[in-house]
């Protein structure tokens, strides 16, 4: 089943509803990037719980107008205007009062949400209202989405990308360091409305299908995850897209097999599995990725620590170091030192002592502040300054140390 | 309009209002001062699967186990955002987006799944709670406020949210010292010996048991908003911390009752028969005080500019 509905041959409205998630998720994930990168990721909240007063107040004027009060691209333009006014509205507390930005954010997405309800219960004594069915907005409905609907997500879906691939330098350089920006004689307010608004474009689109308050996951989490797999922004761009794409993609087919899976949730929830995938797994920032590194360091310190013990005859208690060295052939079982155990000891006391008598001089400064511990001394000076080096060092300096 | 039918219909309400605007402005005041505030916003989201949650455990729509609950799935969130945060390296901002919107659609999916058909258990219902619907019979006029009889017939929401602003203003006046300490200079606390980590936890968890009994009564809109706007209204109105609570209080109240008012009556006084959401309205209007104090408050710009 979950095969037929990945290959898209669960029916018309099932294919519909794949590619336009597949589509809304890959341009959401992209343009969601930039807000995360500059830190703004959760203006999209105050942008998508805006559009509420819209949609019905869009709803109503088109009622009055005698038309059908449902017809979507009204809708969405509604919307459209009234998140702009929201985010207006955060960028106006935000620079002209004390307010700091999550403060304006959380303001905005509250009094909008409520006055949204407002008119939504007003619609609902209205005669024609009954079956506006407007509350599907809040989680997005795609039971019946029709040609028309899917075709303005994957017109204003495209559009969106276009925009993105076109201003990304500027938006990059934005999200960085605005004022940098600035300096470079960019006019850093305009690229950050452009930013907002593709953000409002994402959510106007994406209204339809996963609805206003998961919206905002689709901005968020594909960037955050993709964020561990890369340095590069385009390629976290790329992939955060990428990521939006397969989560809508999957997301949906998934929602299609059975009754009772709502498309936006399913999609949410595939993006979360994608993204704790990238936390966990990620080389690099991922949490595996540290966890082996810290093994590899401590492996590193406690090998070190256990051949300087060797070299001056210490005896070595500590288990992890003794079983560390077993694995590594440096000692036999009963604790004694081996032929290679005695040869690395015996160079680790020299590079000990080395550094010491480097630490000691001066001249040294820059070479060592490299030292760590577990360093080799090889691998920071050039065999000629090892040899001038080691003139410095006490004749026999190495066998004492060994027999101590 | 103040008579018999004014004691029970309206005033349970409008108190229930006002005594969730109130606990939640007071632990507003303190998350908004910390750059802190879309906490109440990321509580109030989760509270949905915590609801959920309870009703598949218990079977039941009861108070209690939805509480614990919804508070159990607010630690959750808590927990996860700090985990996203410190094993990711993410932003505070993104790591909460993740979390909140994930265990949303977790609980909207919960729903879906659970047969709640019988049951008045819905997303409508946690996002906008039934503020009008908390009417009390008994209450036959202001006599019946004096009748042991009559009082016991009060929508229990009353007096659970009574309690609810009692513990947060107790805590809020006990903690007061380490609390403002903490908030302004968290340097300085430390070096006085405050535990700040565990204040900023137990603020984060008054605002949790805030957010929950007063969704109870009056949905999450309500919440969102107040944790905010009375507060950051309050903010532009004074640079005194105690100034600011008391303003921040005195805009909660206001909000409760002329939403509360407005969204019952106006439409009357307007020509149209049906009231509108009372919690939407109530939001609405205190960001109308926003909107004015932003406008005309006379600390409303950052300290050194004009």
């Amino acid at each position: 089943m979950l095969l037929e509905a990945l290959t898209l041959q669960l029916g018309y409205n099932a294919t519909l509803v794949t590619i336009g998630a597949a589509l809304l998720g890959l341009a959401a994930g992209a343009t969601g990037t930039f807000l995360f990168l500059g830190k703004r990721a959760l203006v999209s909240d105050a942008i998508s719980h805006a559009t509420l007063p819209g949609v019905a107040l869009a709803f109503m004027a088109m009622v009055a107008l005698g038309g059908d009060g449902r017809a979507l691209p009204g809708l969405l333009l509604g919307s459209a205007i009234s998140s702009a006014v929201g985010l207006l509205c955060v960028s106006a507390l935000t620079n002209r009062t004390r307010l700091s930005e999550d403060a304006a954010i959380g303001a905005v997405l509250s009094v909008f949400y409520g006055l949204g309800v407002v008119l939504l219960t007003v619609i609902q004594s209205m005669s024609s209202g009954r079956q506006a069915g407007l509350e599907s907005f809040l989680l997005g409905s795609t039971a019946g989405m029709l040609w028309n609907d899917a075709l303005v997500i994957a017109l204003g879906g495209a559009l969106v990308l276009a925009l993105v691939a076109l201003l990304r330098r500027p938006m990059t350089m934005v999200a960085f360091d605005p004022e940098f920006a600035a300096g470079a004689g960019m006019n850093v307010h305009r690229i950050e409305l452009a930013m907002m608004g593709l953000a409002l474009a994402i959510t106007v689109v994406g209204l339809k299908i996963v609805g206003l308050i998961l919206i905002v996951a689709l901005l968020i989490i594909p960037a955050v995850a993709a964020r561990f797999w890369s340095e590069r922004v385009d390629h976290v761009v790329l992939l955060a897209g990428g990521i939006g794409g397969v989560s809508g993609y999957v997301g949906a087919a998934i929602s299609a097999t059975a009754p009772g899976l709502p498309t936006g949730p399913i999609v949410v929830l595939v993006a979360f599995g994608l993204f704790a995938l990238s936390l966990v797994l990620a080389p690099g920032r991922g949490v595996l990725a540290a966890i082996l590194r810290h093994r590899r360091f401590q492996a590193r310190v406690h090998v070190r620590q256990g051949l300087l013990a060797l070299a001056q005859g210490q005896p070595i208690y500590e288990p992890l170091t003794l079983r560390l060295m077993r694995g590594r052939g440096l000692i036999r079982a009963d604790g004694v030192a081996t032929k290679a155990g005695r040869a690395q000891a015996a160079r680790a006391l020299l590079d000990e002592r080395r550094w010491q008598l480097l630490r000691s001089d001066p001249a040294h400064e820059e070479a060592a502040a490299h030292y760590d511990g577990l360093t080799p001394l090889e691998s920071v000076l050039t065999p000629d300054q090892l040899r001038a080096l080691d003139r410095g060092l006490r004749p026999g300096d190495v066998q004492a140390g060994a027999l101590q | 309009m103040m008579g018999a039918e004014f004691v029970a219909l309206s005033l349970p309400p409008i108190l229930i209002g006002i005594f969730a605007a109130v606990a939640c402005a007071l632990p507003g005041n303190f998350l908004l001062l910390r750059k802190q505030a879309l906490i109440g916003d990321a509580i109030s989201h989760v509270v949905l699967p915590g609801i959920v949650g309870a009703f598949l455990v218990t079977g039941v729509v009861a108070a209690w186990p939805m509480m614990i609950g919804a508070g159990v799935a607010a630690l959750i969130a808590v927990g996860m955002i700090e985990a996203i945060r410190h094993l990711g390296g993410i932003e505070p901002g993104a790591a909460m987006g993740v979390v909140f919107t994930t265990l949303f659609a977790a609980g909207v999916l919960l729903l879906e799944q659970s047969d709640t058909s019988t049951v008045h258990l819905d997303v409508e219902h946690a996002l906008y709670g039934n503020l009008e619907s908390l009417i009390w019979l008994d209450g036959m006029g202001w006599h019946s406020l004096l009748d042991a009889g009559a009082l016991r017939g009060l929508p229990p929401e009353l007096p659970r949210m009574a309690l609810t602003l009692l513990l947060v203003i107790a805590l809020t006046w006990l903690f007061w010292r380490p609390l403002t300490l903490s908030t302004f200079d968290e340097g300085f606390a430390r070096s006085l010996g405050v535990p700040v980590g565990a204040v900023g936890l137990g603020l984060v968890i008054v605002a949790a048991i805030a957010a929950v009994a007063a969704f109870d009564a009056v949905g999450s809109i309500i919440v969102i908003a107040m944790f905010i706007c009375p507060p950051a209204a309050a903010r532009l109105m004074t640079n005194r911390l105690e100034v600011q609570i008391a303003w921040s209080v005195t805009f909660a109240t206001l909000s409760a009752v002329l939403g509360y008012v407005l969204a019952g009556y106006g439409p009357l006084w307007l020509g149209f028969q049906d009231a509108v959401s009372a919690a939407g309205m109530i939001a609405t209007v205190s960001g109308v005080i926003l909107a004015l104090a932003a406008v005309f408050g006379p600390c409303r710009t950052r300290a050194g500019t004009a």
